[in-house]
């Protein structure tokens, strides 16, 4: 079985974003960039199946600029087996993605592929139940466990209140939460080794995909600060704060 | 120039997320018609028809949509959607699976937790954790929406009257089945709905302390139990207590935050909260900087002390 996870290149989680002056966006400039956390845990996730000898190749894919090959490079030091950067300097959104990475599934007659629930930018959540719809398959969002057996996968999704479990015939498409697993470190003879694996760029037009943007953003602003409290001494404090002044007990 | 809200409900019941979702559907369109796709589903349909300001109710049974899967549910979306402008879901784990497949049949953008509607082209949402909001514009002819429902006060329950109009179901390829469902059993408010919420973080240091310490104040309360992202990780509580980026977004009128240092993924969750509370060891932990009332303590001997004065 071939599988396909898609990486995108976000701001690193760890950096506060800063709104530009000009209300156009926020600064990216010089900031650190990383691989989108849950499509680490989608990495991962392929790489389990394929040393559980469920997956034969995992292919990685990433859409944007140039710079998008340190985070193939990643995936391929985590395991996957070779790349695919779809380059474009252009603005990307989710049908657009999905869009792409439908082009690449149905030239590479993957029976699997794994995405991350939501990249941690534009927090969108959108893309891998796009790329099913697209595709006309099934999709375990949100998934906690996979299991692989005779072309079905048994996934476990996290729902609002607990857990729930879907069986869906292969192809299929799954979303990464953060309980799915726990991304290995990378090794330094893995990044050595992930050197040598290749990486094949193709632009949108190659794929015939129009990659317009649907949505125009008109400003991006800082959100409304929530200026700071007071302090309290002690319990009985608070506890006179919230029953006389807050009056929310 | 209608709009279309897609009922959040277990057949029996409406759940409260979509009465959020019908008020910001009410400020894209006068018009907003629900769907109740279920099986069995009277109970949820006539749920729908008493919320005020709808015009009808359209219910689709069926026993491939009585657990909400998203291809099936996303068929019979898509058989009604060319008669409305606007679909919306609640932000919910269902309307953020099922929205997307819409959106791309329908090879339209989806508009994703959206907190304001500022015309019925034109949008706020958050994006990077809450961190910005960006305002965009749609020139799709339908505009595919998640709402966020801590955006919108909810329209009231009662008070409406609207006709339920059944409607046969579409086909769908069947090439998914529901399993089962294992959900987390609790006397206590379901978290998005909560007045009151109890988080507690990696101060706590262990899932036992968490039962020990934060259950017994939640209960003191009436409050519903919520977690840090770092205190899921460490495994302390289930991925569905977790408020965050990435979690559940709330809004109580009293957020009380336990050993929670307070990272901007745990801040985007819950900043929108009436009066928010913290009490951590380290007077320097980010999360004093949202909260209405601070207090630096142990968290081990405050805690008891607040749960026992609570009485």
């Amino acid at each position: 079985m071939k599988i396909l996870v898609a990486v995108k290149r976000v701001v690193d989680y760890n950096v506060k974003v800063r709104v530009k002056s000009d209300n156009s966006g926020v600064d990216i400039a010089n900031v650190k960039m990383s691989m989108n956390p849950f499509d680490e845990i989608a990495v991962e996730e392929a790489v389990r199946l394929k040393e559980a000898g469920v997956a034969t190749e995992i292919v990685v894919v990433s859409a944007g600029p140039t710079q998008c090959q340190e985070t193939l490079r990643t995936a391929l030091a985590i395991g996957a087996d070779r790349a695919i950067l779809v380059e474009t300097e252009s603005e990307l959104q989710p049908l657009a993605v999905a869009k792409l990475l439908k082009a690449l599934v149905d030239k590479e007659q993957a029976q699997m592929m794994i995405l991350g629930k939501q990249a941690i930018d534009d927090d969108s959540n959108q893309t891998g139940q796009m790329l099913a719809s697209l595709l006309d398959i099934p999709q375990g969002t949100f998934a906690s466990q996979v299991v692989v057996t005779d072309g079905k996968a048994s996934v476990t999704r996290e729902v609002d209140g607990g857990l729930e479990t879907l069986a869906l015939t292969l192809p299929a498409v799954i979303t990464t939460d953060l309980r799915l697993n726990e991304p290995r470190y990378v090794t330094l003879p893995n990044i050595m080794k992930a050197k040598k694996k290749v990486i094949d760029i193709v632009k949108p037009e190659d794929l015939g995909v129009d990659i317009s943007p649907r949505l125009k953003t008109i400003k991006v602003e800082e959100p409304p600060k929530r200026s700071a409290g007071v302090m309290v001494a002690d319990v009985a404090a608070l506890i006179e704060k919230l029953k006389n002044e807050a009056k929310v007990i | 120039m209608a709009a279309l809200v897609i009922a959040e409900h277990d057949n029996l019941s409406l759940k409260a997320a979509t009465l959020n979702a019908v008020a910001a559907a009410l400020q894209c369109s006068p018009e907003v018609d629900i769907l109740v796709a279920g099986n069995q589903s009277d109970a949820a349909a006539q749920a729908a028809a008493q919320i005020a300001g709808v015009r009808k109710v359209i219910q689709i049974d069926a026993p491939n949509l009585a657990d909400q899967l998203a291809e099936p549910l996303a068929a019979q979306i898509l058989a009604l959607a060319s008669s409305y402008t606007h679909v919306l879901a609640p932000a919910t784990a269902n309307g953020k699976n099922v929205l997307p497949r819409v959106a791309a049949k329908l090879d339209v953008a989806q508009l994703s937790d959206v907190t304001k509607v500022v015309s019925p082209d034109t949008f706020d949402r958050p994006i990077y954790a809450g961190n910005a909001i960006a305002t965009v514009q749609s020139s799709d002819p339908i505009k595919i929406i998640t709402v966020r429902t801590t955006g919108f006060d909810p329209v009231s329950a009662a008070g409406g009257s609207a006709a339920i109009e059944k409607h046969a179901v579409a086909a769908d390829a069947g090439k998914s089945a529901f399993v089962g469902r294992e959900l987390t059993k609790s006397d206590r408010p379901e978290l998005t709905a909560a007045k009151i919420i109890v988080s507690g973080g990696r101060g706590l240091g262990s899932g036992e302390k968490y039962q020990e310490l934060i259950a017994p104040l939640a209960d003191k309360l009436g409050a519903a139990l919520g977690a840090s992202r770092a205190a899921v990780d460490a495994g302390y509580v289930p991925n569905d207590y977790q408020v965050g980026q990435t979690g559940k977004i709330v809004a109580p009128q009293l957020y009380v935050a336990v050993g929670i240092s307070g990272a901007i993924q745990h801040l985007a969750g819950m900043k929108d909260s009436k009066v928010i509370v913290a009490i951590n060891k380290d007077p320097e932990a980010p999360i004093f900087s949202v909260a209405d009332y601070g207090l630096v303590a142990d968290l081990f001997t405050a805690v008891p002390e607040l749960t026992k004065a609570l009485g």
